[in-house]
């Protein structure tokens, strides 16, 4: 099957290697503990892991699109900026 | 009980993630790999990096649709959700009228996009259209193809007239689902009818509310068809919305790179603001209003 069309590359295919990987320790999480971990954080309404997840996932794609509006190409910095977000957000709401 | 419920059911979500792997996911991943790479065709791409999210970050072109896009959608919510209740309300809950009004009302959902664009760009026309001929007979001077707010209100009616039964029918859906008793409770404590919209009627339609709120910003922050047969973008780009300026970009000028960049960042959007509205309307909408339709 040609798949040129999709026009792959590297940094995107780690990318989404990523996103899978990232669900399949989320099944396990949830295979070990069952039930999503559903807790009223600083939101003030219930969450689970997945909402947890994606609130980061979605969170870090803007914090990526403001670092590279407002700063610069330069986007080490906005990962460690999404990677410090996520935990707040899988540790506070 | 040791476990709260039996994952085995997820194998039933299997055809339907196949399905949206072939219609979304596939799809959206060769965006992402098209907002890195530019191409003139043939499949041979070249290496562009954050060039093009810089480019539509940084575009005058891009905020000026996107505010277009908001204050659109603002409209048409503030319209189509009070004037979907206020219809749903009025409409017969029995009797031979139920299906009249419910088939009238389903009408113009039955009918194209495009078809919706002909009708409206048939109907403005001062020449031939009814109601471009009756506003200039009675001495509006109105022309949605050179005029900016005529152009916007053209776009704002049809849409409105398109729409607000899909907006009607859930609500109807939901009032005719309210047992007797809550309205008979209501008649005891001598409840006004407001009182009874408000605690009983809209609290019980919330949900099916939540869902046309969401179906209808979607739907318009996604709207394309209408406006680009009805004005084709203009005048100038006063109606070009993300949506049209998308369509050029990728089809009109072949710049697939910018096109996929700019699709990313309005899907995002899209997903924070259904994500913001589904929130909103979920949790803090249900903290509100239950516990007073249990006092009353």
């Amino acid at each position: 099957m040609n798949l040129s069309w999709m026009a792959w590359t590297k940094p995107t295919a780690i990318f989404f290697l990523t996103i899978v990987v990232l669900l399949i320790l989320m099944g396990l999480w949830e295979a070990v503990k069952p039930g999503g971990g559903p807790r009223v954080g600083i939101l003030r309404f219930e969450t689970t892991r997945g909402d947890r997840l994606f609130l980061s996932l979605l969170g870090s794609a803007f914090i990526h699109l403001a670092w590279l509006g407002l700063v610069g190409p330069n986007l080490w910095w906005a990962l460690g900026v999404s990677l410090i977000y996520a935990v707040l957000v899988f540790n506070l709401v | 009980m040791s476990k709260p419920y039996n994952n085995k059911a997820w194998w039933f979500v299997l055809p339907v993630f196949v399905l949206v792997a072939f219609s979304a996911i596939i799809p959206l991943m060769t965006v992402v790999n098209y907002s890195i790479q530019d191409t003139f065709g043939n499949n041979v791409f070249y290496w562009a990096g954050l060039e093009w999210f810089q480019e539509v970050l940084a575009s005058d072109r891009f905020h000026n649709a996107l505010g277009r896009n908001l204050l659109f959608s603002t409209i048409i919510l503030a319209i189509e959700i009070p004037l979907g209740i206020a219809i749903a309300l009025t409409l017969p809950k029995k009797g031979f009228w139920v299906p009249v009004c419910l088939v009238l009302m389903a009408l113009p959902l039955l009918i194209p996009w495009n078809v919706v664009g002909t009708i409206w760009q048939v109907f403005g026309r001062a020449d031939i259209g009814l109601l471009g001929h009756t506003l200039m007979s009675l001495g509006v001077d109105y022309n949605y193809a050179t005029n900016i707010f005529d152009a916007w209100a053209t776009i704002v009616v049809m849409d409105v007239w398109h729409w607000t039964s899909l907006v009607v029918l859930l609500c109807y859906a939901g009032l005719v689902s309210i047992p007797e008793a809550y309205y008979q409770a209501a008649r005891i404590d001598g409840a006004s009818k407001w009182s009874v919209f408000k605690y009983i009627q809209l609290p019980k339609i919330k949900r099916v509310l939540l869902i046309a709120v969401l179906l209808r910003f979607m739907d318009s922050f996604m709207i394309y068809t209408e406006p680009f047969v009805l004005t084709g973008g203009g005048p100038g780009n006063s109606t070009t919305f993300l949506s049209i300026d998308l369509v050029k970009t990728a089809i009109g000028q072949f710049d697939l790179g910018p096109a996929a960049a700019m699709s990313l960042i309005y899907f995002l959007i899209i997903l924070l603001l259904s994500w913001v509205f589904y929130t909103v309307m979920e949790n803090y909408g249900a903290e509100k209003s239950d516990p007073r339709v249990e006092q009353d």
